[in-house]
This record gives structure tokens, C-alpha cells and sequence, in this order.
């Protein structure tokens, strides 16, 4: 069976600057991994290109889902595909209602996948109750779209989506940074709600704290460009210890 | 809300283009081209008009032919050729039907494409009175049994010049005299039919009137003239839309309507404005030349003007306010929406002339494609309007790189107790924006629709029920194509 998620040889750039320079890795379905690395390594870049972010250019290699290249599909059809990326920072979107945000997102799938949309009611009472799991209150599902939430508010709010849209695949990236260690606990438990045989996740974090409420079974170690090292959640400590430096002569 | 399902679906039907475009195939009984004495007769002998009405006409010809079209405003007009248009088409089957049973069927056909309510038993459900005007004629005016009960007079106003002269002298051109502008008098020379709505004192409008306007017929210019009239205490809420269909010449539509709200009356105005804009290349669409203005002329009297403008090549609209009345207040929400070559030129004025007037002015304009968007907004604050207060805010949101947002507001301020804010602010659909809807699976288009509702959310909000879900669909196809 073709993994869930293949990269193959993949090189990106963002302008004319190269960041990504021959990235390997491959998901099963049911794998958590985390990708670890340090400033400037190019984590974000890999979720974006991951996502389909105009402006970030694939230069080679190919980004597989269950066997298909996803590099001609547009971010949207990504998304419909199952694939889901928790932003490190989410956009506002002013005036823009949160329940009718979530619907559109959930509509969208439905209709690519001929089902019917969604019934209001039910569909408030069911954000209701995976906004209860992560401390989300009403008042913030009244609100638009990220406005005015606190950082936590806003990393909560990433994994409801995330629990509402039931990605194949999700992508964490540095979902940790801004958070005190009570919303880390609650965004955690909320990501590890959503474990599950048929789902895989990419965990990228700076720091190891987050491993620590998100077990990973693989990490990745990416410096400049490249996945240096690949280990256990031992490895994870180890860069705790020691930390990044050294880490490109390990390759 | 069965209007509104009616409407949605109407809307979902259609892919691209514009959704109105079609042409209904009715016999149409048309005046010639030209405008002249002879055809003002014509129309006002067609209209069965007393005397008094004829010479009104007249005289505003009159001084319509010594005016000179305004060229003030941020717009590229061709030249208009005023003797290329008809001034009057009915649709010949429909001249005063008794009940809806007497109307053209194919008539009924094309409200139903545009999701007109026109049948009573769905707009018993919708709670909504219409008055439906087919290029120069109102075809049908739903509930006036109903209105009847309660004294509201809700009828066309070729019909209420008939059956109430005098309201109709008493207030027509009141409000916009005939020399107010080019347009104004032109209107009052040969206008054809409108609305009339008179609410007694005491009396609150047990439901919300509309009217839709469509012209159908080619090269015929609409002119409809509107007259509200709200007695103290009294509370109306009017609502109307446009269509028209697709055709590559421009079309001319110049409108006037009147508001007057006496003391602690408040009306409710608002329009959802989607005559066909022409197609990507500018070619076609129609020219919205329209003056609207209310007068509050009653103590704690209110006028509330929301408008959601999308449609029409070239608009040209500034629905107003003259606060006479103390404490009386004055609140216009707009939308306007330009995409391809469209170009609009809208705004209001308040006029502060009681003492404790107050106003406020929320618009938002959407400039896409190769358009020209313009707020053109006064607040004037006479000497006698102690403490009077005003609060103008003006966004501004551009879709691509080609268009033009323009802010032009006027502020006079003759009175040192008066209070008067304004904020304005311009900004552009960030890609940022575009990609977290899209990482969620929405389609660029239906981002770029859910990020400009949200920008236009203080103003749709301010509308009834029954025409947010329309306007909001409407801002979505409107948009369509401007990015991407």
C-alpha cells in the first residue's frame, strides 16, 4: 500500500531563494511525525508548500497523497483531499461569522463529495460540542473569524476546525509557539481526541515540550533544507540536551 | 421566506454571466423615440392624468431643457442622445388588471425567474406587499386589500395622481424639486410610474412593501417616481430591486423618489440595486442616474436609506437626508460593488438643520476588475442645529490592481456645538486572507464572496431578512471572476 503521504527529492523556493533542497519522507496512515529543526530550516516553508501556498514554488521532486501527485491541484482541492494545515498564525477575517465560516468549510467537502449540505441545527449543535473538548464558549463561535481572539483562543479555534473538518492528513505547524503550559494541555488533549488508525498528522515544533502531550512515532530532524536526522521520540530529547548544533554534520 | 428560498434558487440555477439577462416576449405598447411636448402628452394622455399633472410636466420639461448635464462626478459618460430612447413601453396585455389572475402569464413567467413573490399564497408567507413595475407600467400591486384595512395606501402612482390628487400635490417635488438637477427634472417631465405609499398617523406598516423594477423592452429608458409619505408616528419599511436584461446598447434609468416622515414617524428605505452592468469588456449595461432624498420633517422623525448597489454600468446616486425636524436622524448603509469597467459615483448628504440632528454614514465600497469606485459624501450642519452630531465611516476594499477607490467627502460645519467624526480607511483583500479560506477547502471565488460579506457585514445587516440572503449571493456573483 502507497503511503498515505510521499515526498519525494522535494525542492522549493520562495523568489529566487531555494529553501527547501531535497526533502524525503513518507506518512502511513495512522503515523504521527513530528518535525523538528531550527529557525530559518525551512518548517513553514514545508507546511506551505505542503498546502499549495502560491508564491512557493516546487522546483523538483513530487508531493504524493495515497499514491497521486498533488502538485497540479489548487489549495482548496488539497484541502478537499483531506488535507488540513493548522495555521502557526491565523488570519482574521473581519465580519466574517464563525459558525458561517466553519459551514462553508464543511459544505465545500460535501457537495465535492456529492452529499447533501449540512443541517443548520445539527451542525450547531456539533460544533457545539467539539468546541466544548477544547474550552471554546459561544461567545467566540459568535465572533468572526479569529478577530480579536487571544493567541490561544486562536490555536483552539485551529483545532476545532481541524475536528470538524476530519482531515486524512493534518499538519500542526508550531502549534505550541505562544501558548502557556494550560493551553498547551488544552490544545494537545484536543489534538489527541482526533488520534486515530485511519489519520496521520505532521507535528512541526521548534521546542520538544510539545512532543511530550503529542507522542510522535517518528522525528525529524530538518536543517537547512534537508532532513538530517531521523529517529524515536528519543530523538526529540536528545535535541532537547544537546540542541540543533552538530545537527548538519550528523547528515 | 418562501421569497428568499424563491430567490436562491433562481440565483443558483444561472452559472456565470449575469443572472437577469434574459427578454421576456411580450407585446409591448410603445411610445416613439424622442422627447418632445407631444410625447409628455402622449404619456401623460396614456396615463389617463388630470390637468394639473400634464402642466406640472410640462413646465419641468421646460426647465429641463435649459439644464445641462452635470459633469462634477468621477465618471466617463458617453454622450447620452436623448431623442434615441423611448419614453414609454407598457407591456400591452397588462394595462390595469383587477387581480393577479388578469395578468399576462408571461408575465408572471418572468417574476418567477427573478423570484419575484408575486404569487399572494407564497407572500402571505413572506409577509411581503409588492408592486411590481415592467419597464414604464405597475403590473401588479399584491395586498392592498390587506393594506386597505389599516388605512395604508400602497398603489403605482399613476394611480394614486387619479384616486388622491391631493397627497400627491401636496408632496410631489417637495422634496426634489423639479430643478434640483438634470436628471430630477428630466424625471419629473416623464416619469412614468413609481410607487406610492402613504401610512396615516399612528399606523405602523403591519408589513414590509416592495417593489421590483425591471425594463425589458430595448431602448427604452425606465423613469419611475416614488412618493412615501409617513404621518406622525408612523412606521414603514419599503424595500426594492432592479434587474434588466442583457443588451449591448446602455439603457437609461433616472428615478426619483421622495421620502417624508413627519413627527416621530421613521421609514425604512432600502434597494438592492443589480441592473444589468454590461459585460467584461464594458459593452451594454445600464445608466443609474438617480435622486433620492428623504426629508425629516417631524420632531424625532427617522430615515434610514440601506442600499446594496452591484449592478449598472454607471451609477450616479447620493439618497439623502434634510434633518428639519429636533432630534430628528438621518442613517444611510451602503454597499456598492464595481467589477469589470463599471463605475460608480455614490454617496449621501446630510443635511443637519434641527437642533440635536444626528446622522450616521457607513459605506463600504468593493472596486474590482478594471472599475472606478467613488464615495462622494456631505455633511452640512447649519447655524441653527445646536449640537447636532454626525459619524461618517468609509471603507474602502480593492480586488486586484487595475481599480480605483476614490473618497470624496464634504464637511461644512456652521455651528460650533456640533459633533462630527469621520474614518476612513482602505485596504485590499490580502492573499494571506484568500489562502486560510482556501486551506479550508472554500473555492477562491466563494473566499473572495465570504471575505467582501465580511467586510460589508455592518451594512447587510441593516437589511430585511428577505433580501440579505439575495444581496449576499449577489455580492459573491457579482465578484465573479476578479480574481484569479
Amino acid at each position: 500500500m502507497a503511503p498515505l503521504l510521499e515526498i519525494r527529492d522535494l525542492h522549493a523556493s520562495v523568489g529566487d531563494t531555494p529553501i527547501l533542497k531535497g526533502i524525503n519522507l513518507a506518512i502511513n496512515v495512522g503515523e504521527i511525525h513530528a518535525i523538528m529543526g531550527p529557525n530559518g530550516s525551512g518548517k513553514s516553508t514545508m507546511s506551505y508548500v505542503l498546502a499549495g501556498r502560491d508564491g512557493y514554488e516546487v522546483t523538483g521532486g513530487d508531493i504524493l497523497m495515497n499514491g497521486v501527485s498533488m502538485l497540479e491541484m489548487e489549495s482548496d482541492e488539497r484541502a478537499r483531499a483531506g488535507m488540513f494545515l493548522a495555521f502557526q498564525y491565523p488570519v482574521e477575517l473581519p465580519g466574517v461569522g464563525g459558525m458561517s465560516f466553519l459551514r462553508a468549510a464543511v459544505n465545500a467537502r460535501r457537495i465535492e463529495a456529492g452529499e447533501d449540505e449540512v443541517d443548520q441545527l445539527e451542525f450547531v449543535k456539533l460544533v457545539r460540542a467539539k468546541a466544548k473538548n477544547l474550552s471554546i464558549n459561544d461567545d467566540m463561535l459568535k465572533r468572526a473569524v479569529n478577530v480579536g481572539f487571544s493567541g490561544g483562543e486562536k490555536k483552539r479555534y485551529e483545532i476545532l476546525q481541524m475536528a470538524l473538518l476530519e482531515p486524512v492528513l493534518s499538519v500542526l505547524d508550531e502549534t505550541d509557539s505562544g501558548l502557556d503550559v494550560d493551553a498547551l494541555k488544552i490544545v494537545s488533549d484536543g489534538v489527541n481526541l482526533l488520534r486515530d488508525p485511519a489519520r496521520s498528522m505532521l507535528v512541526i515544533t521548534h521546542y520538544q515540550r510539545l512532543l511530550n502531550h503529542i507522542v510522535p512515532d517518528y522525528v525529524h530532524i530538518l536543517a537547512g533544507g534537508k532532513i538530517r536526522r531521523t529517529g524515536g521520540k528519543e530523538l526529540a530529547l536528545e535535541v532537547e540536551e544537546s540542541g540543533y548544533v552538530g545537527i548538519d554534520d550528523a547528515a | 421566506m418562501v421569497a428568499t428560498q424563491e430567490t436562491i434558487d433562481t440565483l443558483e440555477e444561472v452559472t456565470g454571466k449575469y443572472k437577469y439577462g434574459f427578454v421576456t416576449d411580450i407585446e409591448s405598447d410603445k411610445a416613439p423615440k424622442g422627447l418632445n411636448e407631444d410625447i409628455i402628452r402622449f404619456i401623460s394622455a396614456k396615463k389617463d392624468e388630470p390637468q394639473w399633472m400634464l402642466d406640472w410636466r410640462l413646465k419641468a420639461f421646460a426647465t429641463w431643457q435649459k439644464m445641462e448635464t452635470p459633469d462634477w462626478a468621477k465618471l466617463d459618460i458617453e454622450p447620452i442622445d436623448y431623442q434615441d430612447i423611448h419614453y414609454y413601453a407598457a407591456p400591452k396585455s397588462s394595462e390595469g388588471p383587477e387581480s393577479l389572475d388578469e395578468v399576462d402569464p408571461e408575465l408572471l413567467k418572468t417574476y418567477a425567474k427573478l423570484g419575484i413573490p408575486l404569487d399572494e399564497q407564497k407572500i402571505l408567507a413572506g409577509v411581503v406587499a409588492v408592486d411590481a413595475v415592467f419597464d414604464s407600467v405597475s403590473v401588479a400591486t399584491t395586498f392592498r386589500g390587506e393594506l386597505a384595512k389599516v388605512g395604508v395606501i400602497f398603489c403605482p402612482i399613476s394611480e394614486a395622481i387619479r384616486d388622491y390628487p391631493d397627497l400627491v400635490k401636496k408632496y410631489i417635488g417637495s422634496v426634489v424639486p423639479v430643478a434640483d438637477n438634470y436628471f430630477s427634472a428630466l424625471n419629473s417631465a416623464v416619469f412614468t410610474d413609481g410607487s406610492f405609499v402613504y401610512i396615516p398617523k399612528g399606523v405602523r406598516c403591519p408589513m414590509e412593501l416592495s417593489t421590483y423594477f425591471r425594463i425589458n423592452e430595448a431602448n427604452t429608458g425606465q423613469f419611475e417616481r416614488t412618493l412615501i409619505i409617513a404621518e406622525d408616528e408612523a412606521y414603514v419599511s419599503y424595500l426594492e430591486g432592479c434587474t434588466a436584461p442583457q443588451r449591448d446598447e446602455n439603457q437609461l434609468h433616472a428615478a426619483v423618489v421622495e421620502l417624508v416622515a413627519m413627527d416621530d414617524a421613521e421609514i425604512k428605505y432600502s434597494t438592492v440595486q443589480n441592473w444589468y452592468p454590461g459585460d467584461e469588456n464594458g459593452l451594454g449595461g445600464i445608466y443609474n442616474f438617480v435622486t433620492k432624498r428623504g426629508a425629516c420633517r417631524g420632531d424625532r422623525s427617522k430615515i434610514s436609506w440601506t442600499q446594496v448597489e452591484t449592478g449598472s454600468a454607471i451609477t450616479w446616486k447620493y439618497p439623502s437626508c434634510i434633518l428639519q425636524g429636533k432630534d430628528s436622524v438621518g442613517e444611510f448603509y451602503s454597499v456598492a460593488l464595481t467589477n469589470n469597467l463599471q463605475q460608480a459615483d455614490t454617496g449621501t448628504k446630510m443635511i443637519h438643520i434641527g437642533e440635536g440632528s444626528r446622522s450616521t454614514i457607513i459605506s463600504k465600497g468593493i472596486s474590482a476588475g478594471r472599475s472606478q469606485n467613488c464615495y462622494r459624501g456631505l455633511v452640512r450642519i447649519q447655524p441653527g442645529a445646536e449640537n447636532a452630531r454626525n459619524f461618517t465611516q468609509c471603507d474602502s476594499l480593492l480586488v486586484g490592481d487595475k481599480c480605483g477607490a476614490h473618497t470624496v467627502p464634504y464637511i461644512v460645519s456652521r455651528n460650533p456645538s456640533a459633533k462630527i467624526e469621520h474614518e476612513a480607511t482602505t485596504s485590499r483583500i490580502s492573499e494571506d486572507q484568500l489562502f486560510y479560506c482556501q486551506q479550508r477547502g472554500i473555492s477562491t471565488e466563494d473566499s473572495v464572496s465570504l471575505i467582501v460579506n465580511g467586510f460589508c457585514k455592518e451594512v447587510m445587516k441593516e437589511l430585511p431578512m428577505e433580501f440579505a440572503v439575495e444581496a449576499q449571493k449577489l455580492i459573491g456573483i457579482s465578484l465573479e471572476g476578479s480574481v484569479g
